[in-house]
């Protein structure tokens, strides 16, 4: 696939090495990991783990570890299924969760879904799970929420895996050195019928943010920071491995929200190496591994990483101290700026987006020029597969304890699961939120793409932490500012975007 | 999967970049649990006012356009959500070709999968091709997968890479599921020895 060199990125073709760590003793690992041969990455590693065949054309047959299902690309698959009396190859690897049209209102399971299409769809979800005998966290069980939410929060999620899901945010999974990607429905169908996939190999890309964050700024701003130097396009055809001091020094919460978003640089996978936060995060979840697995699996996971003279085909390094809290202007998530910015011109532009710009400045009813800061919003989301994670609730709580949000502003958290609201809950994170103003919902992907009823009216300017500014993303003519957790709560407290420095 | 060789058709200009999935089809549509009937919702936030009126100006709107088989778009067409509703849209409207100097990786899977044949050319082979079609019906742009040519009204050739293997499920018009079912028992035996080699997966 052709990699248009957009927007001016510096990529050299280079080593690994800052990629790469020491690899441990070699005397306790088991016998798959002998066959290194040669320097390797990461996803060349987890690559050549999973292949069941390959055939000369290129085309290769890859095994699936995890397949996530939700009730919007997967109906007619299973449906497929059905009209060639197939089965579910590998139910016990098969995990469903309804969460694209889930209503997120506590009345939720007071009667029926009451759009009718949606309604079909999440009982055609629980017919489907029910019927090929895959596992399956019903609306009404405390773990249910966004898939990519509930895969690592119980354990399905585990490093080395191949993870997939008829999702593109399936890249979210990627934090824990799996490599995870969105597919098609077809692709849905052909896994859930023999647990493989077809699939060519990508390129490799080094993603490296040496150095320390600055005060304010978060995992958000670095993907989306990222996402604005190397353009929509600039990962398509590779995987990404995230690297350096300041990927390092994120938590697992932080990692999945950088990888969340590797698909909006059009990356197949963002990917993490595993590491002493990752095996932390993962011991003890219900469908984690335990006893002499748990260290069987551990020595395995340690030799997950990049070898030290293992060779990217592309290479972007960034200077954490250079990120600031990123805040989108226009429909493209490449349409990042730092909050310091103004309003870019379409002239600022060259080549055919130029005229996407324009488009943009109008539909977000923008003039170049004005201060990001002067930008007025009508609403905040707090929620979805990007941050709808406890630490992100924990941090919009810190930022506006004891206060209330903007009179009349309109001001939502949506956690990621059942099991996030009861933290949030137990830990009186919850009850900050409320205090201040937030509507407090059950979980669900709600605003960030609104097939549910959580929209965004014509004209309606939202500050979110979901992961697309696209055009009617969030409701038709709904305009939507991408922004971190903490930037979303400074905005709730002024009903503008706000440099969260600021306050 | 409908069989893809040779096709003669309009293409409709879209110049825009970054076209992307919610564009193509909105997610109030993704609401269906079949495959077809999304064409009249193909574009659909471009292409209606919000009173569901249609919007003269916009391209599979214009006479000249409303059969169009083929788009020549902007660059990284397709970007995104992995909702195969996109190529089903398209392909229920009837585009059987998009022309592009480059598509988001999950799209351009999920053309190959519904009889679709995505083509990535250089800039100067689509911004040519972007000219052809602008010259609306009369404009009749030939795609012939077998060869791996495209020709223009002037009988310009210009000639496009393909995944071998890819091609020869779409000309074939080949089940995916039923050759991968064929390699049963490589799958069965990686199966077994990772059983052993890696329980906990």
């Amino acid at each position: 696939m052709t990699i248009p060199a957009s927007h001016g990125v510096f990529m050299a073709k280079a080593s690994g090495r800052n990629a790469a760590r020491k690899r441990p003793s070699t005397d306790s690992l088991p016998q798959i990991c002998e066959t290194i041969m040669t320097a390797k990455t990461l996803y060349d590693k987890i690559w050549d783990a999973h292949l069941v065949s390959s055939d000369e054309d290129g085309a290769s047959l890859l095994y699936i570890d995890r397949h996530l299902v939700h009730e919007v690309t997967s109906p007619q698959a299973f449906e497929g299924l059905r009209n060639a009396g197939r089965k579910v190859h590998a139910p016990d690897k098969t995990i469903a969760v309804p969460d694209h049209n889930v209503p997120t209102t506590l009345d939720r399971l007071e009667g029926e879904v009451k759009n009718e299409e949606s309604r079909i769809q999440l009982n055609a979800l629980e017919k489907n799970a029910l019927d090929f005998g895959v596992h399956y966290y019903p609306v009404d069980d405390i773990r249910q929420g966004i898939v990519h939410i509930v895969g690592p929060e119980q354990g399905w999620t585990l490093p080395g895996m191949t993870v997939v899901c008829g999702d593109s945010h399936t890249a979210t999974h990627g934090a824990f050195g799996s490599l995870a990607h969105g597919i098609g429905t077809s692709e849905v169908e052909h896994v859930l019928a023999t647990q493989t996939l077809i699939q060519s190999k990508s390129k490799n890309m080094k993603v490296e943010v040496t150095g320390k964050l600055q005060p304010g700024v978060t995992a958000k701003d670095i993907t989306m920071h990222v996402i604005g130097q190397t353009g929509t396009a600039g990962g398509t055809g590779y995987v990404i491995e995230y690297c350096g001091e300041a990927i390092e020094a994120l938590s697992m919460e932080g990692r999945m929200t950088v990888c969340n978003m590797a698909i909006e640089g059009g990356a197949r996978a963002g990917l993490i190496a595993p590491d002493q936060k990752t095996f932390d995060y993962v011991m003890g979840r219900p469908h984690a591994p335990k006893g002499a697995q748990w260290e069987a699996a551990l020595t395995y996971w340690k030799t997950l990483f990049t070898d030290a003279d293992a060779v990217f085909d592309k290479v972007l390094t960034i200077k954490a101290e250079d990120i600031e809290p990123s805040v989108t202007w226009g429909t493209s998530p490449e349409d990042v700026l730092p909050i310091s910015g103004t309003v870019p011109f379409a002239s600022d532009f060259k080549g055919g987006k130029v005229e996407a710009a324009q488009r943009a400045l109008d539909y977000m009813g923008l003039t170049p020029g004005m201060k990001l800061t002067d930008i007025e919003i009508d609403t905040v989301f707090i929620g979805s597969c990007t941050n709808g994670r406890i630490e992100d609730f924990r941090e919009v709580a810190r930022i506006v304890k004891g206060k209330k949000i903007k009179s009349g502003l309109r001001a939502m958290v949506v956690p990621g699961s059942g099991l996030v609201r009861a933290q949030a809950e137990e830990e009186g994170v919850a009850q900050i939120l409320i205090d201040a103003g937030f509507e407090w919902r059950l979980a669900g992907c709600s605003m960030c793409l609104a097939m549910n009823p959580d929209q965004l009216a014509p004209e309606e300017r939202c500050a979110s932490t979901s992961n697309r500014n696209f055009e009617g993303r969030q409701g038709r003519n709904g305009r939507t500012h991408l922004v971190s957790p903490v930037m979303a709560a400074a905005a709730a407290l002024t009903g503008r975007l706000t440099d969260i420095r600021d306050l | 999967m409908e069989k893809f060789t040779k096709l003669s058709g309009v293409a409709a200009p879209m110049p825009l970049i970054n076209i992307d999935t919610d564009m193509i089809i909105p997610k109030l549509f993704l609401k269906t649990i079949k495959r077809s009937g999304l064409g009249k919702n193909l574009f659909d936030e471009m292409r209606y006012d919000d009173d569901g009126a249609e919007i003269p100006d916009f391209i599979l709107n214009k006479p000249a356009y409303r059969n169009a088989q083929i788009i020549v778009a902007g660059d990284n067409f397709g970007c995104g959500s992995s909702r195969e509703h996109a190529p089903w849209a398209l392909l229920d409207f009837g585009i059987r070709v998009v022309i592009s100097t480059s598509f988001a990786d999950i799209f351009y899977s999920n053309c190959f999968k519904n009889g679709i044949l995505p083509i990535i050319l250089p800039q100067e082979d689509v911004d040519k091709l972007m000219d052809d079609a602008e010259r609306g019906a009369n404009a009749v742009i030939n795609v012939d997968l077998e060869s791996q040519t495209i020709t223009g009204p002037d009988g310009g050739e210009v000639s496009f890479e393909v995944d071998a293997f890819k091609k020869h499920c779409l000309i074939n018009g080949l089940d995916d599921i039923g050759l991968t079912m064929q390699k049963s028992d490589a799958i069965a035996a990686f199966e077994a020895q990772n059983a052993t080699s890696m329980p906990w997966v």
